[in-house]
């Protein structure tokens, strides 16, 4: 049989863009090396009675169009939104966050009074970047080199946006999106502490530091998404991120899909310089009238298809493509709630993100590390226990702890990683926790911990970036992944791309996989069906 | 001697008030049937997402209780509602409606078989001349007893976990099934009933036991995230639900001063209480007129309007220009990440073709006019599986 589609990898995107294509009528088949499916958003029980989150760990990005589209819903996704959270200093000392406007102020004025007014500004100028780049993340990026009509269309769209903004504020958005975030928030801010927690966002996932220019714009790629119409706001999926992909692969069966898992791809079959097919790593062969690969640029293109079938060009550009990963991640059960003396007991911090790097300086030596090519020796750690809100990932009483931690190379001083660089980062991140909950050690059941090698091995995930590539300016829009293959076509027709690598770029977003739809479909001159353009919130 | 004092505390406490004050952040207090309850305890959004997460307190105790009790209460209430009390056994509970003469809905409510002469009815709306001229001639004795009985809904998808762990086991109680459990002294009567659409309980008890079993309750639900909630977040859980509301959905008709405001309960979509080969009821005549000519004028509707912005208030039109009919619940769902409506529509429209909502969509003051078209949508809106099975699950 022919299928109208294979998608390569189950990820969030790849399962996006499965759905679309079969709402539009196609038979589609998904192929997903692992045994279990999610890719990044994932939820596996790892010790008997524990789901984890075992990559991405909060929702916010995931655009609730695409929830609605697909009724994920009514597959079993619900967002909990969480409120709280609270960085620690090392002084015993602690800033807290608060949902309530009025409590969140008067915290932040306890460590600056003009700070804590000065927020209110700096919320009003990062939303306007929000206003301006939310509606382009359901859209194809036009590509300014080219003159076909649809580009040109697609310009003009983008000068009539552009065409709201007064010259000053068009500056600002320049600015903004090359600066790093230091040097942003130091024109709004004076207090350490602030700084460090509001930097927090533009380091995620990124081999930057908070001095690094280019940083200030990934602050705006964790701030644009919005929960329930709060930008901003995050929230847990119920059951762990993997519920989200769980959601995704029901509304895709449910539309007559088919999932393959324990599939590994071997190549992408290609003819006359179309793609007519998969052959998987075992020697059966997929054939399909068109290829789309959820896999990163990089792994698509260098270990799946055969180089001669591709412009030298184009195989240089996707080397060059910055896939560096900076991040790991520590997933831990939890025998009891642990605590933290420098927090009053029954306050709701520990429901949201705990830090404990109090300074952007330290941040930023947590990132000299990464640069010498080790793990931080005081990392930053984005904390979280889901568990205080979602009853259903143990048993009662029980918790999971989930560590984003910063920095961790791909490679450790140029060679590999090994079990026992794993331990010792591992070690090293909950030796931190330790320091502020004395006491936590004697709770762990059990850990995972993932460095970029467990992020590539398992995720597939090229040096365990977890965005499929940096979103740095030089990478995003027109030029992701590689300049003149915005619109998730690659040189080989029929194949396409439709991950983190592509437009809009990463995170648990789904952006990428139902714009790779929307291109696939009018491509093959197919109605969408059920697929939304961006709603305007703020 | 002097009686309380009316002018100067309109509102009354209710019994959890002690509790309910101390727990609400903000003091944010609102007026209910003469009682004063939370609007919201801090994050209506936080309190509505645990109602569809974890567990909610919601202090009930305003709802109006009617005691109808006699050797003839059931024929009494036979001959009152729409329903067949009959197919109702002792330790059940109806969710029922009555009419007047002319068939138009006075209200809707929930009828409780306490024991084979005896029932409880609550509803929004009070009703005392009715119930008593609808008594004449039978052997029943009918009594306000509001104020008599303390309640609280324990809504949720972990409600039934925080019910086993305060003692009380629940695992074979079905929906709209209900049974007493000892409680201090006195009893606790815990029905499976709610108006959040979600798995959940009504708790009863006398009013000098509502502190103590806020306390118990509270204190065993700590680990299954039971918090309290406001009526903010009930009304936004009630309307992702699609249950209707007495005054906000339709106009009782005792209380409509437009004529036109007055709808049957086959207007309303309660067509499926109605059981007509049950012997007379009030309304009867009116009703079977009503369907065998097919005079209904109006159709309530779930309607699915595209975008995220709640179309609270909105005109309803067909092919954009002639008026068809009018919205009178709305909201985005945070559960179903749908724009969700019920609306009445003339019953031409009932199918609702062709049917377009005019929102007004406020952005910094200015309203921006929104003109969309909409789709006829099943209700309940949100019926999950866990509001029914039974043993109810753990979360």
């Amino acid at each position: 049989m022919i299928w109208d589609a294979v998608i390569l990898g189950a990820g969030h995107n790849g399962l996006v863009t499965a759905c679309y294509l079969a709402r539009a009528g196609m038979k589609v088949c998904v192929v997903e090396k692992n045994d279990w499916i999610g890719g990044a958003a994932v939820s596996r029980e790892l010790t008997p009675g524990f789901t984890y989150s075992n990559c991405s760990y909060v929702s916010s990005l995931f655009r609730p169009e695409i929830m609605r589209d697909l009724e994920l819903p009514r597959h079993g996704l619900q967002i909990l939104p969480y409120e709280g959270g609270a960085v620690l200093k090392e002084d015993g000392g602690f800033l807290a966050m608060y949902r309530d406007h009025d409590a969140n102020r008067r915290e932040f004025a306890r460590h600056s009074p003009r700070d804590a007014e000065a927020y209110d500004i700096y919320s009003r100028d990062v939303q306007r970047h929000c206003r301006f780049i939310r509606p382009l993340l359901l859209r194809t990026p036009a590509d300014p080199a080219s003159f076909r009509p649809r580009d040109i269309g697609e310009l003009i769209w983008i000068g009539k946006h552009m065409s709201g903004l007064s010259e000053q504020q068009i500056a600002e958005m320049v600015r903004f999106w090359t600066m790093s975030i230091s040097d942003y928030l130091d024109h709004y801010f004076e207090n350490p502490v602030i700084k460090a927690y509001l930097a927090v966002s533009a380091i995620i996932g990124t081999a930057l530091g908070p001095m690094s220019p280019g940083s200030a714009y990934v602050l705006l790629h964790h701030y644009m998404g919005d929960v329930d119409g709060n930008v901003g706001a995050w929230g847990f999926a119920r059951g762990g991120m993997g519920a989200i992909t769980r959601a995704l692969a029901a509304s895709f069966t449910a539309t007559g899909g088919e999932i393959r898992t324990g599939s590994p791809v071997g190549k992408v079959l290609v003819k006359n310089g179309r793609a007519v097919g998969v052959a998987l790593a075992n020697g059966d062969e997929i054939r399909a009238k068109r290829v789309i690969s959820n896999m990163d640029v990089k792994r698509t293109m260098l270990r799946h298809v055969e180089e001669a079938e591709l412009p030298q060009d184009y195989v240089s550009s996707v080397r060059r493509f910055k896939t560096r990963g900076s991040s790991g991640k520590l997933n831990i059960a939890l025998d009891a709630l642990p605590r933290f003396p420098a927090l009053p007991e029954g306050a709701p911090h520990l429901r949201g993100d705990l830090h404990f790097t109090d300074s952007i300086e330290r941040m930023e030596r947590a990132y000299d590390d990464w640069k010498s090519g080790h793990f931080s020796r005081d990392p930053f750690q984005d904390v979280m226990i889901p568990t205080t809100i979602d009853p259903t990932m143990t048993p009662p009483g029980k918790h999971f702890m989930s560590c984003f931690v910063q920095y961790a190379p791909p490679k450790i001083e140029g060679r590999d990683w090994t079990d026992a660089d794993r331990d010792a980062f591992g070690r090293t991140c909950l030796d931190q926790i330790e320091r502020y909950s004395p006491g936590f050690k004697d709770l762990v059941l059990h850990v995972e911990v993932r460095t970029p090698r467990e992020l590539e091995a398992e995720v597939g995930l090229t040096d365990g970036n977890i965005f499929q590539g940096e979103l740095t300016f030089d990478q995003l829009l027109f030029n992701r992944p590689v300049p003149g293959y915005a619109n998730y076509r690659t040189p080989v027709r029929d194949l396409w791309i439709c991950g983190s690598s592509t437009h809009p770029g990463g995170g648990v977003m789904g952006a990428p996989g139902r714009n790779a739809a929307a291109e696939i479909l009018r491509d093959a001159k197919r109605p969408a069906r059920d697929m939304s353009d961006a709603w305007a919130v703020l | 001697m002097t009686g309380p004092r009316f002018d100067t505390a309109p509102l009354l406490e209710t019994p959890f008030h002690p509790r309910t004050t101390a727990a609400n952040r903000l003091q944010n207090w609102a007026g209910w049937s003469g009682y004063r309850t939370a609007g919201c305890y801090g994050d209506s959004e936080m309190e509505h997402s645990a109602i569809r997460n974890a567990a909610t307190l919601y202090d009930i105790t305003p709802m109006t209780k009617y005691r109808i009790a006699g050797p003839e209460a059931e024929a009494c209430l036979n001959r009152l509602t729409l329903r067949n009390l009959a197919k109702l056994p002792v330790g059940s509970v109806q969710y029922t409606a009555w009419t007047d003469d002319a068939g138009k809905v006075m209200d809707d409510g929930t009828l409780f078989r306490i024991g084979p002469d005896r029932f409880r009815l609550c509803c929004q709306e009070r009703h005392l001349p009715w119930l008593l001229d609808s008594a004449q001639g039978f052997d029943v004795e009918i009594a306000d007893e509001t104020e008599a009985v303390a309640a609280v809904a324990l809504q949720g998808p972990t409600s039934a976990s925080v019910l086993t762990a305060a003692g009380f086991d629940v695992s074979a109680l079905k929906p709209f099934r209900m049974q007493d459990y000892p409680f201090r002294d006195g009893r606790l009567l815990i029905s499976r009933t709610g108006f959040t659409g979600d798995l959940g309980y009504e708790l009863w008890v006398a009013p000098t036991d509502a502190v103590a079993l806020w306390d118990h309750l509270m204190a065993q639900g700590a680990p299954f995230g039971l918090v309290p909630a406001g009526t903010e977040a009930v009304m936004l859980a009630r309307t992702e639900a699609g249950f209707l509301t007495a005054n906000l959905d339709f106009i009782p008709a005792q209380q409509a001063l437009r004529e036109d405001r007055v709808r049957s309960p086959l207007e309303l979509g309660l067509g499926w209480m109605i059981d007509w080969d049950k012997g007379h009821f009030t309304g009867r005549r009116a009703l079977l007129a009503e369907r065998d000519g097919q005079l209904s004028r109006w159709a309530i509707v779930g309607l699915d309007i595209p975008g995220n912005v709640s179309a609270e208030g909105s005109v309803l039109y067909y092919g954009k220009k002639r008026e068809a009919g009018f919205i009178t619940a709305a909201c985005w769902s945070p559960t179903l990440k749908r724009n969700l409506a019920i609306a009445h529509v003339a019953a031409r429209y009932a199918a609702c073709d062709d049917l377009w909502v005019e929102i007004y969509a406020q952005r910094e003051l200015q309203y921006h006019k929104l003109m969309l078209p909409v789709r006829k949508t099943e209700r309940p809106f949100f019926a999950p599986d866990r509001r029914r099975a039974t043993p109810p699950g753990r979360f």
